[in-house]
């Protein structure tokens, strides 16, 4: 069993559909400090693809990815 | 004699081995004028896009490439032109006087991106009304709330002045955007240029 991650900040974007969850993310992320980990829930299937293109893109790491019951849950750290 | 023979070539040398080395730095010197003269064509991280279409579906496809372009980090700028333009009319403004033409072509043309049409199946507004019914209950945003969205984000929009003087449209009757102004084609193929993408929908 790995670790339990800390998330700083939660964001509930569930029911959203592409773009809004990047678009929310990228937002978000700039709302906690470098290093510190955004937990990000949605219930879209495209951002399996779509969060690490962004995280790739925009030069943070996506620590942890949980796919639930209709729902992928992202830990995120602020790198940049 | 011979000693001195060998001083005089050492010298030669040495004096032919400055000349080049002057001539060298003249050449250095020449292509850092060069240089510094040439136009900044650096390619910035930034999305140039064309919208020339004025479908629902293509302007919706515009802004949501826009929007996640922003949030991957990215400048993005939209020139609106031909059938795009009359997608940032504001439907609760008067334009004011205009000419017979101007008249005609502000009641054909769509009034606003809540009256833009699919390009599909619109079905004489029938198939637009349920394409958004359906957005609507998918929690997909319409087009204004995209719009919104790009101002809130930065998106950078520039309209085509020569499209909304053939058309008729005046400024005033344009949409409260925080970032729009009104452009030729000049300003497109600068801003295309220093774009890494570029797109015409």
């Amino acid at each position: 069993m790995s670790e339990e991650i800390k998330a700083d900040k939660v964001m509930d974007l569930k029911g959203m559909p592409c773009p809004m969850p990047v678009v929310k993310v990228s937002k978000g992320i700039k709302e906690i400090q470098v290093g510190q980990v955004l937990e990000a829930v949605t219930t879209d299937p495209g951002a399996l693809a779509d969060f690490p293109a962004w995280a790739r893109t925009s030069g943070n790491e996506i620590l942890k990815t949980e796919q639930g019951e209709g729902t992928i849950r992202f830990y995120i750290k602020r790198k940049v | 004699m011979k000693e001195t023979v060998l001083e005089v070539q050492a010298a030669n040398e040495t004096a032919e081995s400055i000349l080049k080395l002057k001539d060298v730095q003249q050449q250095i010197d020449e292509i850092k004028s060069k240089l510094e003269s040439l136009p900044k064509t650096t390619r910035e991280n930034k999305l140039s896009m064309i919208v020339f279409s004025g479908d629902l579906d293509r302007v919706l496809a515009s802004f949501i490439i826009a929007t996640g372009a922003v949030a991957m980090g990215m400048e993005v700028v939209m020139f609106f032109t031909f059938w795009g333009t009359p997608v940032l009319r504001d439907k609760n403004k008067k334009a004011g006087e205009k000419d017979l033409m101007g008249k005609m072509f502000g009641a054909m043309l769509p009034k606003g991106a809540c009256s833009v049409k699919l390009s599909k199946m619109n079905m004489a507004g029938m198939g637009t009304a349920m394409m958004k019914s359906l957005m609507k209950k998918k929690n997909v945003a319409s087009l204004e709330q995209m719009i919104a969205m790009a101002g809130e984000l930065g998106v950078q929009i520039y309209v085509c002045e020569m499209s909304m003087d053939l058309m008729g449209f005046k400024r005033e009757e344009m949409i409260d955007y925080p970032n729009i102004s009104f452009c030729g084609v000049a300003k497109f193929l600068e801003e295309a240029i220093n774009s890494k993408i570029q797109l015409f929908i």
